[in-house]
């Protein structure tokens, strides 16, 4: 790794080490991080996001012992809802903003101009340092319970803070926002939320794609859709704090922590309630396997390698969860066939009755009161690829793909994509078989082993 | 459609004035707003209009993709405007909303003159209470105080109002149109009091209407997300219960059996003094413990006539299949074993493993015997219904053998207090349980269904 022996020192150089290494294990990179290449590349850019703000944290830090604290109270009223907030940060399953307290509670900061109608000074280094402080602070709790801590959160919290302080303190400690009125204060803080938050989205999105390799468009889009969640509850909180603060004083802290406390809550429950969903699913669409209709494992299988396939077309996450539900239950169809397929492979059939059982899965799907769209794409999963939505084409190529491969030793894989490219004319889609064989070329063909 | 009683418009029509004369105010009622000159000279008409205007299309966004409703709008009018002048703020969006159900004029009339009464009694509690100067010089905490007045207030009068509807329209009593009305609403319209007070603080602040206006964001995504858990959670539950019917179907029992099944597991569970979360899982355990008959030939589960012993024994994998199909679902917890061993019996000689006793799992027990239970109550292919007082009679004959003597005692408890109403039996005729169905997971697929419905009954 570069850059590693600037962290080797202190508690947090060992954390970087951890994340880093495991990084380098969890991703899809595999070995080919370590060998030049776009890896090595990717794993570099994480470095970097990461050598940047700790330079940043590091410069506050030295600014603000060069300096000296002001507004004490202040800084540790903030320091406080930072520090809650990140205390409170949820590590389960992957959520977009995980501490939204202390997120809008840093931007707050950031953005502080008077306490109570008195101007303030805390410059950008100072904010920064605060901020920093307080998440590491808070991050400590997690540490203590063994859960990993998530650098490239912190790195993500402390640029986007110090964006948003170094933007901000300057122009007002200058007096250059004292000409203009008080509403067009308001929407300049608005802007300023807002090019903060595209700067935090890119920084999001890259970060993610130098951990996964997916690419870095659609991770994009969906980022930016996110802001318009929670994302832009986050900066409308951010930007109230500090004009209420401005207004009201401190009080207005508690107050206002409220809402976003509750947003916070009720996302928690979403996604947990989300995670049980997709267990319910992923079991019950073992239904097939249980009853012999298709081998162990085939489903799933499926599923991941349709996921991967559909990250490289570049769909929305929308779009792939549905067509991970629609990838489980693929098959559940057989289970209205008096008796089972041989092996379950449906690939082999004459196409009227790939479409027959199709149509019959289809409409278990609908009954079971899934998104209406993932009915769609297992009803249609056996017409020709010309009239299927994109998430059909994708599970009609893998699922071949899959039953072929399955049982034919070491060759098979290949044999399997030859197959598939040869059958491109009608039933599987170009793009579609070229993106599977990049995807199971990028991952060395071992998906079916993690599968 | 039925016609609305005369007694339900006039209670409409009372409250509806009584909105109106708060509006107008009474003249001769002395009021602090009143002192110096009428509340319509000093009220800023635009702020009623902009308010007004938020609150309708709050109410439409909100209405119509979460549901529920959005009060931080309502209240930052009561901390903002002269009490009469507040009230008129829900009016243009309760009266343009769409009601679900007709008579909608009736209910749109309703919608605003509660909100309009609900809106003047916050105003005024928090205008007595001094809260429009703590609002203009931002006195806090003390500004908390009246906000805090104001929310009770505006639950009161809802829940008054509420309730009163309750009782005239449906005929509750009126204790029970009451209970908890208040109670379940403070903690909701305490947030969105907290977020109307902001509102109307910034409101009055140099920074002006656009920076309340932020202030409504977090808490429409908070709702926003609040609305999404709720669906979510709606298909999760809907996705379980497709497939248990789809059970039902391919058993060739009655529909309904598993979640009769579950309900006589809750009974029971509640009669043992389990804690909710154990009775809920519970429920889960009833609803599931045929789950693995998805993995069982349907031609084997609806054969007329003698089982082979290989049939049998086929059919006897069920409870590990369900398991197996389950072991994944984190949050089923101990209904997992329930449904591996709530074939076993007392004396061992169940299946799969021949537990004895309290080798088997409390759940496990309580679904055996809410299973028989159902079994013996329910029309089924070669059996008619027995009543329950038999049926009780026999589980408490194999009691000791197969069941727990503890739970078939539980159960006869719970029947002789609640009797026996599962909700399920009604929407459906057991013998049009097989085609009734639409698209069956499990039933051949074309017309080979109805002989075998037919041989089934």
């Amino acid at each position: 790794m570069p850059g590693e022996p600037a962290f080797a020192p202190g508690p947090a150089g060992r954390g970087f080490a951890q994340a880093s290494s495991g990084s380098v294990g969890d991703g899809s990179a595999g070995p080919a991080g370590l060998a030049p290449g776009p890896g090595f590349r990717r794993l570099a850019a994480l470095g970097c996001i990461r050598l940047a703000a700790l330079l940043l944290a590091l410069g506050c830090l030295a600014g603000t012992l060069w300096e000296g604290l002001g507004d004490r109270g202040i800084a540790l009223a903030f320091g406080v809802l930072v520090g809650i907030g990140e205390r409170a940060r949820w590590t389960g399953a992957e959520v977009r903003e995980a501490a939204p307290l202390g997120a809008a509670g840093g931007l707050a900061y950031a953005l502080l101009g008077a306490d109570a109608g008195v101007a303030t000074h805390d410059g950008a280094f100072q904010v920064v340092t605060v901020v920093c402080a307080a998440s590491l602070l808070g991050s400590v709790p997690h540490i203590a319970g063994g859960r990993r801590p998530t650098l490239d959160h912190l790195a993500r919290r402390v640029l986007t803070v110090g964006f948003a302080a170094v933007c901000f303190q300057p122009l007002y400690s200058r007096g250059v926002l004292e000409q203009w009125g008080g509403p067009a204060y308001a929407l300049l803080l608005v802007a300023l939320l807002v090019l903060t938050a595209l700067c935090d989205a890119v920084l999001a999105a890259g970060q993610a794609h130098s951990r996964t390799g997916w690419p870095f468009g659609p991770l994009l889009r969906d980022e930016l859709r996110g802001l318009l969640g929670i994302g832009s509850a986050v900066c409308a909180t951010g930007a109230v704090m500090a004009l209420a603060v401005a207004v009201v004083g401190l009080w207005a802290l508690p107050v206002f922590c409220l809402p976003l406390l509750l947003t916070q809550l009720s996302l928690r429950r979403y996604a947990a309630v989300r995670a049980t969903y997709r267990q319910t699913i992923a079991s019950l669409a073992r239904a097939t396997e249980i009853a012999g209709y298709t081998p162990a494992g085939h489903a799933r299988r499926v599923a991941t390698l349709s996921q991967a396939v559909g990250r490289d077309l570049g769909l929305s996450q929308a779009e792939l969860t549905v067509l991970e539900y629609a990838a489980l239950m693929h098959d559940i169809g057989q289970l209205s066939l008096v008796d089972p397929m041989p092996a379950g492979a449906t690939a082999g059939l004459p196409a009227a009755e790939q479409r027959r059982i199709a149509l019959l899965g289809g409409a278990v799907v609908r009954q079971t009161g899934v998104d209406a769209a993932v009915a769609v794409v297992v009803e249609r999963q056996a017409d020709p690829y010309r009239e299927q939505p994109v998430a059909a084409r994708i599970v009609r190529a893998v699922n071949a793909y899959e039953e072929k491969a399955r049982d034919s030793g070491p060759g098979g894989p290949l044999t399997a994509l030859e197959e598939l490219r040869l059958a491109t004319a009608g039933d599987y889609a170009p793009e579609v078989v070229e993106s599977l064989a990049r995807v199971l070329s990028r991952d060395c063909l071992t998906l079916r082993a993690a599968g | 459609m039925e016609a609305v009683p005369a007694r339900v418009r006039a209670y409409v029509t009372c409250v509806a004035l009584a909105a109106l004369l708060c509006v107008l105010h009474l003249p001769g009622v002395r009021t602090p707003w009143r002192a110096v000159t009428p509340w319509w000279a000093v009220t800023p008409w635009w702020v009623v209009a902009l308010l007004a205007a938020l609150y309708a299309a709050c109410e439409h966004v909100v209405r119509r993709r979460l549901g529920g409703t959005f009060y931080p709008v309502l209240l930052a009018g009561a901390f903002l405007l002269p009490p009469p002048a507040a009230a008129l703020v829900p009016l243009p969006g309760a009266l343009l909303s769409r009601a679900e159900q007709r008579p909608q004029a009736l209910r749109r009339t309703w919608r605003a003159a509660e909100l309009a009464l609900a809106v003047w009694g916050a105003g005024r509690v928090h205008w007595a209470l001094g809260g429009r100067d703590a609002v203009v010089d931002s006195d806090f905490p003390y500004a908390l105080l009246p906000c805090g007045a104001a929310v009770l207030a505006f639950c009161a009068v809802l829940a008054l109002l509420d309730g009163g509807i309750l009782a005239v329209a449906e005929r509750v009593p009126v204790r029970r149109a009451w209970r908890g009305l208040l109670s379940r609403s403070l903690a909701p319209v305490g947030v969105h009091g907290l977020a109307g007070l902001m509102m109307a603080v910034l409101w009055r602040s140099p920074y002006g209407p656009v920076a309340a206006l932020l202030v409504l964001l977090p808490m429409c995504v908070s709702w926003w997300v609040f609305a999404q858990y709720h669906r979510e959670r709606a298909a999760h539950q809907a996705t379980i219960r497709a497939l248990v019917q789809a059970v039902d179907i391919k058993d060739g029992y009655t529909r309904g059996h598993s979640e009769r099944v579950g309900q006589a597991s809750v009974m029971i569970a509640r009669e043992l003094g389990l804690d909710d979360d154990r009775v809920e899982v519970l429920r889960f355990a009833g609803i599931l413990h045929d789950v693995g008959k998805l993995g069982v030939p349907t031609r084997l589960l609806r054969k007329n006539g003698p089982l082979t012993p290989e049939e049998r024994r086929i059919i006897e994998l069920h409870p590990e299949y369900g398991h197996e199909m389950v072991r994944g679902i984190s949050f089923l917890g101990e209904a997992r074993a329930a449904i591996l061993h709530h074939h076993e019996r007392i004396d061992g000689s169940g299946y799969p493993y021949g537990l004895v006793g309290t080798q088997i799992p409390e759940s496990a027990r309580v679904v055996a015997v809410a299973d028989a239970f159902d079994a013996m109550t329910s029309t089924r292919s070669y059996s008619r219904a027995r009543p329950v007082a038999v049926a009780v009679a026999e589980l408490r004959r194999c009691a000791g053998r197969h069941f727990d003597t503890g739970v078939v005692d539980a159960l006869a408890r719970a029947l002789a207090r609640h009797g026996w109403h599962p909700a399920v039996t009604a929407d459906v005729q057991p013998s049009d349980a097989s085609d009734a169905s639409g698209p069956s997971v499990s039933g051949p697929p074309d017309g080979d269904r109805e002989s075998v419905g037919r041989g089934a009954l």
